[in-house]
């Protein structure tokens, strides 16, 4: 049996860390994301694990990714400013490949922006946080229930693909109080996953000697494993290097232990599509908007459809490509300038789309995605 | 029998990559002698090194070791600790490093009196980046950023670890290299922050435009700015000017620390109680 809960997205996000047994959280509080802090910090001591304030909140991701080093389920939660002064190590997760789950509650910018309005603005930031080349899981839920499904789906891509996974909510999913139904705690406690651990000599042991599609292996500390981490391009036991080879085919591991395993990741919701005539592209709480439009604007006998990519990184590119080769008219709605679009564009190979953008800190209203529809 | 260091070391790493003289070795060798006195097992020994010439400190120890960001290690080594008490967390950082780019971090370290051994490896000047100036860098002195003479004021970290609360501060100079090792193993046994402000010697990027253009011509100028503590206490405030005192400057074994409060919180969360002091 499902459970059923009155709860906010922040709260659900919690409680899906919580129950996905995180052990640790570090962190700096920034609206609109502090609640899942106020959560942990509570939580986590009563269960014997730590959630510790740091002075910034370049250190609350660094205690997070120290703790995730050592081998603990870590977490940090931020929102766009807390994200931009994060971004250098965040970077360290991704050469280091350290587990960890960023949640992202979106609020508007650039810089301080508005701090207590929703916004989708940083899908871009999102798919490359920091400097260099780096491959983003990033996740987008799209309502109440899965605020709680894609954190929990968030740890075990973490420690599955060995890299920092971002879930974005926004100031609407995160504070927007109701129902939601979610997996039974049995349910989420078989899903977990933990990090693949190496078992042999000691002596033996290469954390980063693995396949070219796979990420590497990073045994607990203080368990006889002694190896490096570093943020310098390393070799297979984790020290610096500069050969060429080595640097090649670290980053193109990096790469492809994501790219070669699309379906271990990608996710997303096609709603009333099979009949339409239109199609909309929406994701995050802006999708319920869209969701809504769709239902009243099918009791007046207008087939609507709607597109939600839950994985927004990497994108579900095939089929974005197939529906939009299959839909001659699409309307993307999205609470920003129109960056989502670009990746819609890059892969469907067509400009020709109907668009609402919101930038302004207020969401986007079922009756102005029917209008527009109506229009097209 | 000479003391056999090879189990400490990433043997396979050396030479180190440090200049020839460099104190850095000298700072490290005291630590391993330091580390072995205290019998230390190095499985549970985690070494966390910033950006710099110390940065490599991680790499050459034999134990998980963590090489972080410009800033950063105190604030990854206290995710450690506090992730696993029950561990030895040795931070190494430069000036820059630990006392500019990761000030913050160094305050607040001190201030939660977290048992984190935080050793600055104090070369006065960016010596892995060609001389630029740091915040210990004395007023006065060439720097590539500063070539008429630094006019920054000259930082005292030791003064600051002492007003941010670190239970546990200390100077020494790598031409002591005996005193150095006993006050490692002081401060690695003290329970608490034990910051270390360690002079060393960057005759290449720093002695090179300031005429002291071997190791020891800057060892000779280290010698002359530090004092014992004892007889700087005797110095009237005139002669103290531009020297720094060295020896145990703080230690204060009563000082809560953060790993032990947390346990207090860990507690009163269990009990729904206040949390007990």
């Amino acid at each position: 049996m499902a459970r059923e809960l009155i709860s906010t997205g922040n709260e659900l996000a919690a409680k899906a860390a919580l129950d996905s047994d995180v052990e640790f959280f570090g962190g700096y509080p920034i609206t609109p994301s502090s609640e899942i802090m106020h959560i942990l910090s509570s939580a986590l001591p009563a269960r014997g694990q730590a959630c510790i304030q740091m002075e910034d909140e370049i250190s609350g991701i660094c205690t997070a990714l120290g703790a995730a080093m050592s081998g603990k389920r870590a977490m940090t939660a931020s929102s766009g400013p807390g994200i931009s002064l994060k971004a250098e190590n965040l970077g360290v997760g991704y050469i280091s490949e350290i587990p960890l789950v960023i949640v992202n509650v979106m609020r508007g910018g650039p810089s301080t922006g508005l701090p207590t309005r929703v916004a989708q603005g940083d899908l871009l930031q999102a798919k490359n946080p920091t400097h260099g080349d780096v491959k983003s899981i990033t996740l987008i839920p799209g309502n109440l229930s899965e605020c709680y499904t894609e954190v929990a789906r968030a740890f075990n891509l973490a420690d599955r693909f060995m890299q920092p996974v971002f879930v974005l909510l926004d100031e609407t999913i995160g504070h927007m109080n109701g129902k939601a139904i979610i997996p039974t705690i049995e349910e989420i406690k078989e899903s977990i996953v933990p990090r693949k651990i190496f078992e042999g000599d000691p002596e033996k042991y290469e954390p980063y000697n693995v396949p070219s599609d796979q990420p590497a292996v990073l045994n607990p500390m203080f368990k006889g494993y002694k190896y490096h981490y570093t943020g310098l391009h390393h070799d297979f036991t984790g020290h610096p290097t500069e050969n060429e080879t080595m640097c090649e085919n670290l980053i193109e591991r990096l790469f492809k232990k994501v790219n070669a395993h699309l379906d271990e990741v990608e996710s997303y919701e096609q709603y009333m599509l099979d009949d339409a005539d239109i199609m909309i592209i929406a994701y995050g709480s802006l999708s319920l908007s869209a969701k809504e439009a769709v239902n009243r604007l099918r009791d007046e006998g207008i087939k609507v459809g709607l597109f939600r990519p839950i994985t927004l990184w990497p994108s579900p590119a095939d089929k974005i490509k197939e529906l939009c080769d299959k839909f001659e008219k699409v309307l993307v709605c999205e609470l920003n300038l129109g960056q989502y679009i670009q990746e819609i564009q890059r892969v469907s190979q067509r400009l020709d789309f109907e668009t609402i953008f919101k930038a302004n800190g207020r969401p986007i209203a079922p009756l102005e995605i029917i209008k527009k529809i109506k229009g097209m | 029998m000479a003391f056999n260091y090879d189990k400490y070391l990433r043997i396979n790493k050396m030479p180190t990559l440090w200049c020839w003289g460099c104190g850095d070795g000298v700072i490290l060798k005291a630590l391993i002698r330091a580390i072995d006195e205290l019998g230390w097992d190095m499985n549970d020994v985690c070494v966390v090194s910033g950006i710099g010439c110390s940065g490599r400190f991680s790499s050459y120890m034999n134990c998980n070791t963590v090489h972080t960001t410009h800033g950063r290690a105190i604030a990854y080594a206290t995710g450690i600790k506090l992730a696993n008490p029950d561990k030895k967390v040795i931070c190494v950082t430069g000036d820059g490093d630990g006392l500019a780019i990761g000030g913050n971090h160094t305050i607040h370290g001190c201030r939660r009196n977290i048992d984190i051994n935080h050793i600055v490896v104090n070369n006065f000047i960016y010596g892995l980046t060609n001389s630029q100036t740091s915040p210990t860098t004395p007023q006065g002195m060439w720097t590539v950023t500063m070539k008429r003479g630094n006019v920054d004021p000259t930082f005292d970290a030791c003064k600051l670890a002492m007003g941010a609360g670190a239970s546990f501060v200390a100077r020494e100079n790598v031409r002591e290299p005996k005193k150095l090792e006993r006050l490692l193993k002081n401060g690695l046994s003290h329970k608490g922050y034990s910051f270390f402000d360690i002079f060393s010697n960057c005759h290449i990027n720093l002695g090179r435009k300031n005429k002291m253009n071997s190791a020891m011509a800057n060892l000779d100028w280290i010698e002359e700015i530090t004092v014992a503590k004892n007889k700087f206490e005797k110095l009237s405030d005139e002669e103290k000017v531009g020297k720094f005192p060295t020896g145990i400057l703080k230690q204060d074994d009563e000082a809560a620390e953060y790993t032990d409060l947390y346990e207090k919180v860990k507690t009163a969360q269990k009990n729904k109680t206040a949390v007990q002091f």
